[in-house]
């Protein structure tokens, strides 16, 4: 009888939780979906994002998305394959490492705003830049990037570390050849939940890659991500709701289809792991 | 049809008459093996003699695969293993602290008990040491792995398909590429830890009949837990067995000698079955 009742409110609990998800989905597509078209996907804001469209902010996210991954990919994997495949898993640096970059993955985005406008915008003069954005960004989403990419190489049949190096492979070459195509799975579904966390971030990137809704010229050049353009359409600008709708829903879907891709990736990796241990 | 018994010569080793006039080509000396201070393998005193194979023979746990792996130093990649000791490897202690380890593994190579072919195809996993010792062109690569699929018998089985994963390969084939890919490297000596294990009867035997094919141009150390095995492709036998929970060298002499004339009561005990 416990048992009924307790699968009745665990069932109740998972309920709510996807009637939350559908009612935000439906609000969004009963405002937003109708304003959605091509013609808003390619023309330029107006009247403070009012009317017109979001091209130039698309393209700042964009760049801004670019400069994160450029700064994060090889910055993660290094410091990913330094921490699995070059310090014993009690190495006292490692270890030191390791929590600082579990504490940083807990840290609020707003503090790496804060962090990224001090440091990139004002110490290193990038000010308000796409870059200064993109590299918070990359700060954001490194340590749990970082994480993802060294499990995924530990988990990498150690078989193959031996036969590399019983056949006198260099370690870096072992681990560029063969490790890292094999935690690849891992590494891209880490790489998709990152980018799906920057795309959706909206603090961090108030203070450094700024609100101009204008095109950006280059990465030196202020731009106004998404996730701000919503924010501020919804905040401060009166009768900017419709394209603050829109522009949500379109941020949602990136985001769904981004969840589903990791979902992909991981699965096939589970798979990979699977049959290589039955054979 | 060479024979244990008759006078053969080395390949590409230095021409020598191999098993009838035996020359050491891995010399150990008063070897000790420690797992975090824990003795498993106590002063071990062998010569493994060129061209010839010999077979490691003795219980579970007694140390053969970390006697192995101590004649690369693949023991170093284990945390907390020590060596004391030499082993002699054409002139020079392996355990001098400025070995080039690379090297010396390309020289010694070694087959695992599990097939371990790299997730990549197999032509990559033939192409990939070889680029590595610094051999570009393409073509003598692909001369290379043809002559080194022959030799194991799998170009026949897989030419048509070199681009295919070799995690695909049955078992069998994944071991015989697993040796393939040791050969490329035209290595000295083979170290293999129980290669036909993890192999069905059939493919066992095939990967056998390609062990004792070996004989004379490589020198071939072979851990097996199949005493009929040894006995059929060794030409030397080394037996281990624990005292006092120690790893100690039991006997060591011609393969056949061994088998039937033991000197040492463990040693029978342990071929007719009665021990191990
Ligand atoms: N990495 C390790 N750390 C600690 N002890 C180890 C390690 N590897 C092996 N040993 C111990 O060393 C001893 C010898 O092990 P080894 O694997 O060399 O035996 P073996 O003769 O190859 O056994 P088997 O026939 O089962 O393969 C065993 O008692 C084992 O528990
Ligand atoms: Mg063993």
């Amino acid at each position: 009888m416990a048992e009924h009742l307790f699968q009745f409110v665990i069932w109740c609990v998972a309920l709510l939780v996807l009637m939350v998800l559908l009612w935000l989905v439906y609000g969004l597509l009963d405002h937003g979906l109708a304003k959605l078209s091509f013609e808003f996907l390619l023309s330029e804001p107006q009247n403070a994002g009012r009317d017109g469209g979001i091209i130039s902010i698309l393209v700042a996210t964009l760049l801004i998305l670019a400069v994160t991954l450029l700064a994060a990919l090889p910055l993660g994997l290094a410091s990913a394959v330094w921490l699995a495949e070059f310090t014993a898993t009690h190495h006292f640096w490692a270890r030191k490492v390791r929590l600082a970059l579990d504490v940083m993955a807990g840290v609020p985005s707003i503090v790496f705003g804060l962090f990224g406008y001090a440091f990139f915008g004002i110490f290193m003069g990038m000010g308000f830049s796409v870059l200064s954005g993109g590299l918070t960004l990359a700060c954001m989403i490194l340590p749990v990037f970082i994480r993802t990419c060294e499990i995924g190489l530990r988990g990498v049949n150690n078989s193959w570390r031996q036969g590399a190096a019983a056949l006198g492979m260099p370690k870096i070459k072992a681990v560029w050849y063969i490790l890292l195509p094999a935690a690849m799975p891992a590494i891209s579904a880490g790489l998709i939940l990152g980018i799906g966390r920057a795309t959706a971030e909206t603090a961090a990137l108030m203070f450094t890659s700024g609100y101009v809704d204008r095109m950006p010229e280059s990465v030196m050049d202020s731009g106004r991500a998404l996730s701000v353009h919503i924010y501020d359409l919804s905040m401060n600008v009166t009768g900017g709701d419709a394209a603050a709708q829109a522009s949500a829903l379109l941020l949602l879907m990136i985001i769904i289809v981004l969840n589903m891709l990791a979902y992909a990736v991981t699965d096939l990796w589970l798979g990979r792991r699977l049959s290589n241990d039955l054979a | 049809m060479i024979s244990p018994d008759k006078g053969f010569t080395i390949g590409q080793l230095t021409e020598a008459k191999a098993c009838c006039e035996p020359t050491p080509h891995l010399s150990v000396q008063n070897l000790s093996i420690n797992y975090h201070q824990k003795t498993v393998l106590d002063n071990v005193n062998l010569d493994i003699y060129k061209g010839c194979i010999t077979a490691l023979i003795g219980p579970s746990g007694c140390g053969k695969t970390s006697f192995l792996s101590a004649l690369n130093r693949m023991l170093d990649m284990t945390t907390g293993a020590t060596v004391s000791g030499q082993v002699t490897f054409n002139g020079e202690n392996i355990y001098k602290s400025d070995k080039d380890l690379l090297q010396l593994r390309r020289r010694v190579g070694m087959i695992f008990q599990k097939p371990n072919p790299f997730p990549l195809s197999i032509y990559r996993n033939l192409a990939l040491p070889l680029k590595e010792i610094g051999i570009k062109n393409k073509q003598l690569i692909e001369h290379k792995i043809e002559t080194v699929l022959k030799e194991v018998g799998l170009w026949e089985e897989v030419h048509h398909q070199l681009d295919m994963t070799a995690t695909k390969l049955s078992g069998g084939q994944q071991q015989r590429l697993c040796i393939a890919r040791a050969l490329v490297l035209q290595p000295e000596v083979l170290l293999m830890d129980e290669p036909c294990s993890a192999l069905d009867p059939i493919s066992s035997a095939v990967v056998e009949d390609l062990i004792v094919s070996l004989r004379g141009r490589y020198t071939v150390v072979i851990v097996t837990h199949n005493l009929a095995q040894a006995k059929r492709v060794a030409n030397y036998a080394a037996f281990f067995w624990m005292q006092e929970r120690v790893g100690k060298l039991i006997e060591f002499g011609r393969s056949q000698n061994l088998f039937e004339q033991p000197q040492n009561t463990l040693t029978a005990a342990f071929i007719d079955g009665r021990k191990g």
